[in-house]
């Protein structure tokens, strides 16, 4: 698996999303830089978490336009895998990869915290390694994670499958109490209709070793490499 | 001297802070009078924030030296030796004053300005931690200062992607006017890659880097060292205005330009800016510095040299370079989108001369800017010791449990998790052990070492009994190595 990571100015995930990469797949992970026009031919492009360019603005809204997303966009299309982690789900929907918007949470606050997923589709090349319904422990990091979009929209995320993850409690109820941003009906993780562009706002790369405290993230990675050998 | 310069009133040298001996002093050591930017920087230079003329005394009695220590007090960051040819590089700072008038970007400007003195040394910054005390919960402003300064706190560290692992928050009446808001960062560095702050050399580009001068933060250092009174609302102009983004530009800009061999000292412009840094590098490495303000990048037209010279605009470093290594080191700083100006050079006169619009603003020499303010011995009156308590005076209460609950629902010991779930504890991915017990663990990137890290202080006892209070600390625990385990790992 040869997976390209994304730096912007501001990501700060950039290296944490490498070393995971790196330890999981067993091979260099290219890091390209936000001013560069192509990315080199790879198997998985990686938007990492971070503040792109300070997000300022609406999070996301100047990456969308930058010169290196150009040609991401274009190769997602060409059907490149995408793996947006958190800054990197709010750059694919601004770049309307992904349907709906990343919110101010609405708790107004940031929260870092680990929060419980029910993996609802293994059917992708991100989750293949998951149970279907398995409830994992992954934390997130975001102020602005409150997914939204309209009813049409979300009942076609539903009906498509295209929901990957959920918040739940432990016992996998998407309950309100689960929910830490008000993201409309629990949605942590979208995929596009490709099944080869995910989105989420929780970190996989946080919790992929046991001495991190957990290593509930690096099936996320094993899964990638299955399939992108 | 410029042509345009308004007399010095006695009123205009008080609004300064100093009093008329230390005028008298300045007097004495220029041997004429200062121009109206002459008085600014010895103003902010002579102020408690950057010369500890109170508390120097007492400081100086500490012990800061030992086997480990690579650098105690007197450069940007204590240095300390753990092994293998790391060094780790940490430093605490208060930014009480600014975070009880604009507690979001008092609070914010703190956790930047800890950041760089640490990275200025050649550091990466892997943890932050802080250490907060506000006034009683009931009190009208406390609630907007403890979220004000938690956001500021959580804003600023999350963008910079520095993880925040540790800290302490404690409520009493007696910070209801005053809080104190204790910013740390740690660092971690190679113990021969270790960058300081004295320019020595004559004849070498000084270089600004990082964000515009602006306005923002003028007289900051005096203000910090005022006492506080009805009027502190309206000091909001000379708060800071943080930008995170522009932070975390300027760390791997540094970092980047520090892996080659260009810089000869580096200093970040904290209090009183290009004042202090300026005075403070050609003190310590005996040259004079020639400043050419018009080259300093502006955030709006018509500053002045007194306005420049004492602005507290964040996110700016002053660096020595070697000469003939400008365009490389620009085209770093470039890369990052930030502005690179060669602002003057290093002289062998000794003296400070700022030049701005064909105007000698300053003429001043540096050992007695950087080296002759005033030291005090303040009168003090020694603490009534308070009456023991004995123990059987307090009745044990009747039901273990339900006092237990009470307590831990008291404002002193109940969780504070939702303080630290607003920063960023695990951004770096080597977050062993997450907030909320003794102490955060950090792994050193890379290896199996880690970092104990905890700041730790109980007021009451040294309200009680200050030399007992001090001392009574829990062990120290910053920088203590521990090898680490995979769990389940022999």
């Amino acid at each position: 698996m040869d997976a390209c990571v994304v730096v912007f100015p501001g990501s700060n995930c950039d290296r944490d999303v490498k070393v995971a990469l790196e330890a999981v797949a067993g091979r260099p992970v290219r890091m390209v830089w936000h001013a560069d026009t192509t990315v080199p031919a790879c198997d998985i492009i990686v938007l990492p978490g971070g503040f792109a360019y300070g997000d300022y603005l609406r999070c996301g809204a100047m990456a969308a336009h930058s010169p290196v997303m150009r040609d991401v966009v274009a190769r997602a299309k060409r059907g490149t895998p995408v793996l947006g982690i958190c800054n990197g789900f709010q750059v694919l929907t601004e770049t309307e990869l992904l349907p709906g918007v990343l919110m101010r949470n609405a708790s107004l606050k940031y929260v870092c915290r680990d929060v419980r997923l029910k993996v609802e589709q293994p059917d992708t090349l991100f989750t293949s390694h998951y149970q279907k319904g398995e409830v994992i422990r992954i934390p997130i990091g975001h102020g602005d994670g409150n997914y939204f979009a309209d009813e049409a929209t979300l009942d076609e995320l539903e009906a498509e499958g295209r929901v990957v993850f959920r918040y739940v409690d432990k016992a996998g109820n998407a309950t309100a109490a689960a929910n830490p941003n008000g993201a409309q009906r629990n949605i942590a993780g979208i995929c596009d209709r490709s099944r080869r562009v995910l989105g989420m706002m929780p970190h996989p790369e946080r919790l992929f070793e046991p001495m991190l405290g957990g290593s509930d993230g690096r099936k996320l990675f094993e899964s990638l490499l299955a399939t992108l050998h | 001297m410029n042509d345009a310069k308004p007399a010095l009133t006695p009123q205009i040298v008080a609004e300064h802070g100093l009093t008329p001996p230390e005028y008298q002093r300045l007097l004495t050591i220029l041997g004429r009078e200062p121009s109206l930017t002459e008085l600014g920087i010895f103003s902010v230079m002579w102020s408690e924030h950057c010369s500890y003329k109170s508390s120097r005394v007492w400081l100086k009695t500490l012990p800061t030296k030992g086997p480990q220590v690579i650098q105690g007090p007197g450069e940007n960051a204590g240095v300390v030796d753990i092994g293998d040819g790391d060094a780790v590089i940490f430093k605490m700072e208060s930014h009480n004053h600014p975070s009880y008038i604009e507690p979001y970007q008092g609070a914010a400007t703190g956790v930047g300005g800890i950041m760089r003195d640490v990275f200025t040394m050649g550091a990466r910054p892997v943890a932050n931690l802080n250490a907060l005390r506000f006034g009683d919960p009931s009190h009208p402003k406390t609630r907007h200062l403890v979220a004000g300064v938690v956001a500021g706190i959580g804003g600023y560290g999350n963008c910079t992607g520095v993880p925040t692992v540790g800290g302490e928050t404690n409520f009493d009446p007696g910070y209801n006017g005053n809080i104190l808001v204790n910013a740390m960062c740690v660092g971690l560095a190679k113990k021969d890659k270790i960058f300081y702050s004295a320019a020595k050399g004559v004849g070498l580009p000084v270089v600004y880097v990082g964000s515009k001068t602006g306005r923002d933060g003028i007289h900051g250092a005096t203000m910090a060292s005022a006492e506080f009174d009805d009027k502190s609302d309206e000091k909001r102009p000379t708060v800071q205005v943080g930008d995170p983004f522009t932070e975390k530009l300027l760390i791997e800009a540094c970092l980047e330009l520090m892996a080659t061999d260009m810089i000869v000292a580096i200093q970040d412009m904290g209090a009183a800016g290009l004042t202090s840094s300026t005075s403070e590098m050609a003190d310590k490495g005996g040259v004079g510095i020639e400043l050419t303000l018009d080259q300093v990048p502006q955030r709006e037209p018509g500053m002045t040299a007194y306005e420049m010279m004492l602005s507290e605009s964040q996110e700016r470093m002053l660096m020595i370079l070697k000469p003939g290594r400008e365009a490389e080191a620009e085209a770093i700083f470039r890369k990052w989108g930030l502005d690179f100006a060669v602002i003057g050079k290093t002289t062998d006169t000794g003296r400070m001369i700022v030049t701005h619009k064909g105007h000698v603003e300053a003429d001043l020499p540096v050992d007695k800017l950087a080296n002759s303010a005033p030291l005090y011995e303040r009168p003090w009156v020694a603490t009534v010791p308070p009456k023991a308590i004995l123990p059987e005076w307090v009745p044990a209460p009747n039901a273990i449990l339900d006092t237990l609950k009470i307590m831990m629902g008291t404002q002193h010991l109940c969780s504070r998790r939702w303080i630290w779930e607003q920063y960023d504890h695990m951004v770096m991915g080597d977050t062993i052990q997450r907030p909320g017990g003794d102490a955060a663990i950090v792994r050193v990137h890379g290896t199996t070492k880690g970092l104990a890290l905890t700041c730790d202080v109980t007021p009451r006892y040294v309200a009680a009994d200050p030399v007992m209070g001090g001392r009574r600390r829990r062990p120290p625990r910053h920088h203590r190595q521990h090898e680490l385990r995979q769990p389940g790992a022999a």
